[in-house]
């Protein structure tokens, strides 16, 4: 079992609110991701959870067990550090047994749960040697079969993927969703890089200045994020913000202007808008098309960066930035006016606060 | 020779054709001389350790140590004193002394002893051989508490630096990798008694150690060196460079507190308590004024207090002195042997000593 | 592979030990938690500090304060700031032996006058070597290990050396009977006896010194020197502008480290000369010393007070020695 409840957890250092009412509800088997710009308080939040640091006031429960003043000890959860943490003066091998023979566990049984990890990681052949003469993904396996050995609750993992090159960084995410999928326990995991969230979890938690933002799945957090915070942050590159006018409303529709004069209508039921007021659209830039009609977005050209299967243009609409992804190859220089079409694009609409308007 | 000078006296990376400046005279100069001044007192002394007290009074005194020879002659109850003799005739013989009139000595030859030979004195010098008069060395042991002083100083010495090494790492350990209320206090109080000399503080020190009945012990001569200031500060210095995360993953590891010191810290503490091990066995062996202090009865001195005591009696009996300094300087010069580049760049890069 | 076998052997007893330590401290740890723990191991050390050199630092004005012969300070009868009076009571203030405590003050010319040349010697000694060292040398960690080797010595051994060397006998009337001269006993010389004693304590403690300027010559970037020399700059010149200023930090921390021990300085010139002959090698450290301990008429009050009076020299030297560190540290932020 690995249920963990967060009720309004909040944590400081003397005058500096870092964490500030958390309520969150992880299920059991849950592959969860902790997202959000450095400072947010997500690595903080993991070690509240993990027993390294005190929480100033609210409630962690473990498996319905309040969990508050429990050491890190005895939580029976493991964590795979952005550093690994590995004990440089001893074996791979003395590194996987540490944890388990603080526990009293039989030497039988540590050789066994070793050399199943060690199976299962494909590290056997080093666990004779030190950290110190293994590459950057070996030590990361260890790090991970270190958390393995211990059959814990809930897998906590700080940023691990990001002191490997880009390569690697992609086939170890692909085999940490293997290895979720195959043991089945509830990981809690930390990045500050979305496609990491995206790829890797069942439910997201967008963290922002020691808040949370959103929680739901990546496809939720793509299709209708929350507010402007979690539009821009999900998803790559990021969303177009343009500032818009309210000009005309009907109960399933509003008729908006962006870039000056032109219009655009979306579709919203239920909304409480009226005219004349000011709103900020939302495009994704892969929603954005070429089009050749001149009744659509006239924009000037900055930058071109072709990338062969797409091509990206750096644009301006009056005086606002515009980024356009669009599919395959296009004879576009800098300095060019050429037309966007947003037609059938999903359309984000967020008030002066940043909070989404409507569905 | 020639290509040894020319090897060692050859300027690193200098064009060969260039000639010598000035400077480089100078520098070797310098460098013979201080090799000569800083080597020359101790070979000396040492040299000197392996002579007869008879040797040791001569002057001018030779490098070496010689012994003059004796024989024992028949007709005769005491040895005789050796010598090489010129005759007359230009021819030298080895003659053997009987007694000395004025400026006449007669003399025997040992081989023929029934005559007597009439040698002026200048014309006879002593058959002399270098031998080592290793006794200087093995009577102090049996005449003196030579041993015994001996044992204190390794005593004091390893005691000292364990409780050292096992203190110090402790409070280094408890002041880089905790956050507590009076850390800072702690470090400060430390910081700032780094400069508190034995001179400014013996007095009200002994009285405390005769208050806790540590006078004529050798713990009195331990503890209040064991909690030196440099250590902590050292040890800590290098603490800090193990990153928290490891503390981290051994307390996720369920390693107790304790643990996490002695399995994770210190082990990676190693190279800093190698050079504090180092430092301290140098500082303790050669600790002088405290122990003088402290110590009052003969059999408890350290070798250091034993030495000045006696090279400070009335009559010194400069061949164990010597010998006895030699063996003081044993570990010392071991150390400098072996451990020498670590402990130079040790105090280069803390400035410490 | 046999010294791993060497060493676990060697602490298979030792791991044993901490294990059984390990019990009562994981109890401890649950009933005080981490900051606990961090209390238990500081505790130790500042036991031991706090007894042995925290709390003699305080008492020590306490026992300035007293009289008598005895050490325990409950048999000690207080007498105010008598001792002070009597360390500074002088019918004229210009000649020691005036003093009631005559001693004390010819201590305390003493040990100025040998800071002043130990101090200024020694560091010019210690500049040259390091200069030198610090040229494109064959060997130099050699040369190095060389004006190193009497700072480990022991200042007893030390003393005996040069006793040896400058007794009548010795090897200094030895080299100099070669050149014709009559063998002397420097030792029994008022004069030579205070050279010897800064000759020797330069001899035992420059290499220490000339290694912390070495270190400072080795962290001057070498482009420097090759921009010089593209300007075609004398080397004497580079001397005053370049190395001298870069080094001046190094230089003023070495003079202040070496000021106060200078201050302090007993055991070789103890060993030594004893103090004399007479009076002209009585140091201030010595003074506390037999004042304190070693005659009849022990006055430990009175060396407690002149030890108090050291101690504020030795104060503003540390201060001094703050100061300087911190306003090199920020030349090296800068």
């Amino acid at each position: 079992m690995g249920e963990i409840k967060l009720s309004d957890v909040n944590k400081s250092y003397g005058s500096v609110h870092v964490l500030k009412d958390i309520d969150l509800h992880i299920k059991d088997g849950e592959f969860i991701v902790f997202v959000g710009p450095s400072g947010c308080g997500k690595s903080t939040l993991l070690r509240t959870i993990a027993g390294l640091e005190k929480i100033t006031s609210g409630e962690i429960k473990i498996d319905g067990k309040r969990v508050n003043d429990v050491s890190a000890a005895d939580r029976g959860l493991a964590m795979v550090f952005q550093s690994y943490a590995l004990y440089p003066h001893m074996t791979v091998r003395q590194n996987l047994a540490f944890g388990l023979e603080n526990s009293n566990m039989p030497k039988a049984e540590i050789a066994e749960r070793i050399g199943e990890a060690a199976r299962m990681l494909e590290i056997d052949q080093y666990l004779d040697r030190r950290p110190g003469q293994l590459s950057g993904g070996q030590r990361q396996r260890v790090a991970i079969g270190r958390a393995i050995v211990r059959r814990p609750t809930a897998f906590l993992l700080d940023e691990p993927l990001s002191n490997l090159d880009a390569e690697l960084r992609v086939s170890t995410r692909a085999e940490l969703a293997a290895l979720h999928a195959r043991i089945g326990s509830t990981m809690i995991y930390v990045t500050h890089d979305q496609v990491e969230a995206m790829t890797l979890a069942h439910r997201i938690v967008v963290m922002r200045a020691g808040k949370i933002e959103q929680v739901g799945t990546p496809l939720d957090l793509y299709n209708t994020p929350a507010n402007r915070f979690v539009a821009g942050f999900i998803g790559a590159p990021h969303m177009n913000f343009l500032s818009a006018q309210v000009v005309e409303v009907d109960p399933a529709s509003v008729t908006l202007t962006i870039g000056g004069s032109h219009r655009l209508l979306v579709p919203l039921a239920g909304h409480k808008l009226s005219v004349g007021e000011k709103l900020t659209v939302g495009i994704r830039p892969q929603h954005i098309t070429l089009a050749s009609d001149p009744g659509s977005l006239t924009v000037k050209v900055r930058l071109v960066e072709a990338l062969g299967s797409e091509t990206v243009i750096h644009a301006d609409l009056h005086g606002e930035k515009l980024l356009a992804v669009v599919q395959g190859q296009k004879q576009i220089t800098p300095g060019d006016e050429v037309h966007f079409s947003v037609a059938g694009a999903p359309l984000h609409l967020f008030d002066n606060n940043g909070l989404r308007v409507g569905a | 020779m020639g290509a040894a000078a020319r090897f060692i006296l050859r300027r690193k990376g200098g064009p060969g054709g260039r000639g010598w400046h000035w400077t480089d005279i100078v520098t070797w100069v310098w460098l013979i001389g201080g090799l000569v001044i800083m080597f020359g007192p101790a070979v000396w002394l040492t040299f000197s350790s392996f002579k007869t007290p008879a040797a040791l009074n001569e002057f001018p005194p030779s490098i070496l140590p010689y012994v003059t020879s004796q024989a024992t002659v028949e007709g005769y109850d005491k040895p005789l004193q050796l010598y090489d003799a010129k005759m007359p005739d230009g021819s030298t013989r080895v003659l053997a002394e009987v007694r000395r009139i004025g400026i006449m000595a007669q003399m025997v030859d040992p081989k023929a002893p029934g005559e007597i030979i009439r040698v002026n004195i200048n014309d006879r010098t002593p058959v002399r051989s270098v031998s080592f008069a290793t006794e200087n060395y093995t009577e102090p042991f049996v005449h003196f508490d030579f041993l015994r002083y001996l044992w204190n100083s390794v005593f004091v010495t390893v005691v000292a630096t364990l409780i050292t090494l096992i203190v110090n790492s402790m409070a280094a350990f408890a002041l880089s990798k905790y956050e507590f209320r009076g850390r800072n206090l702690a470090m400060l109080i430390i910081l700032a008694t780094l400069m508190v000399p034995l001179s400014v503080i013996m007095v009200p020190l002994y009285s405390i150690i005769s208050t806790l009945g540590m006078f004529n012990s050798l713990w009195g001569v331990i503890l209040p060196t064991v909690a030196t200031p440099t250590g902590v500060f050292i040890l800590r210095q290098y603490m800090l460079t193990i990153p928290d995360e490891l503390i981290d993953a051994a307390r996720m590891d369920k390693a107790s507190e304790w643990q996490i010191y002695w399995r994770i810290v210190l082990p990676l503490t190693a190279p800093a308590l190698a050079v504090l091990a180092i430092f301290s066995v140098v500082w303790r062996w050669n600790d002088f004024l405290w122990p003088l202090i402290v110590l009052s009865r003969r059999e408890l001195y350290t070798l250091q207090v034993g030495l000045s005591i006696y090279s400070g009696e009335l009559n010194v009996q400069w061949h164990f002195i010597l010998a006895m300094t030699v063996v003081t300087m044993i570990p010392v010069v071991l150390v400098f042997i072996f451990l020498q580049r670590f402990i130079t760049t040790g105090i280069a890069g803390t400035g410490l000593k | 592979m046999t010294k791993t076998a060497f060493s676990s052997l060697l602490m298979t007893p030792v791991n044993a030990l901490m294990r059984i330590v390990d019990a009562p401290l994981r109890r401890l740890q649950k009933a005080t938690g981490i900051s606990g723990m961090a209390a238990f191991f500081l505790a130790p050390n500042m036991l031991i500090f706090g007894i042995f050199v925290l709390l003699p630092l305080v008492i020590n004005f306490v026992y300035s304060m007293t009289g008598g012969t005895a050490f325990f300070l409950s048999e000690r009868s207080f007498v105010g700031g008598e001792q002070y009076a009597r360390l500074f009571s002088c019918v004229d203030y210009l000649d020691p032996m005036s003093c009631q405590e005559d001693a004390f003050w010819t201590a305390v010319g003493n040990t100025f006058w040998f800071v002043l040349l130990q101090v200024s010697l020694m560091i010019l000694a210690s500049l040259v070597t390091a200069l030198i060292l610090n040229r494109d040398l064959v060997a130099r960690s050699f040369w190095r290990a060389v004006f190193f080797f009497p700072v480990l010595l022991s200042p007893v051994v030390v003393g005996l050396i040069w006793k040896w060397i400058l007794q009548r006998q010795g090897l200094l009337n030895y080299i100099l009977y070669q050149f014709g001269a009559e063998p002397y006993s420097w030792l029994t010389d008022r004069t030579w006896t205070f050279a010897a004693t800064i000759g020797v304590s330069i001899w035992a403690h420059m290499g220490l010194y000339t290694l912390i300027l070495l270190a400072g010559l080795q962290a001057i970037p070498k482009d420097l020197y090759e921009a010089a020399e593209m300007d075609g700059t004398r080397p004497a010149r580079v001397f005053w502008r370049i190395t001298l200023p870069l080094l001046a930090p190094n230089l003023l921390v070495v003079v202040v480290l070496a000021l106060i021990k200078a201050v302090q300085v007993f055991d070789e010139v103890y060993v030594l000369t004893g103090g004399g002959p007479g009076t002209s090698t009585l140091y201030l450290t010595q003074y506390i010393y037999e004042t304190g301990f070693a005659s009849a008429l022990r006055n430990p009050g009175l060396a407690a007070a002149a030890s108090i009076l050291m101690g504020l020299v030795l104060v503003v030297l540390t201060l001094l020695q703050l100061g300087v560190g911190r306003r090199s540290e920020n030349k090296g932020k800068r």
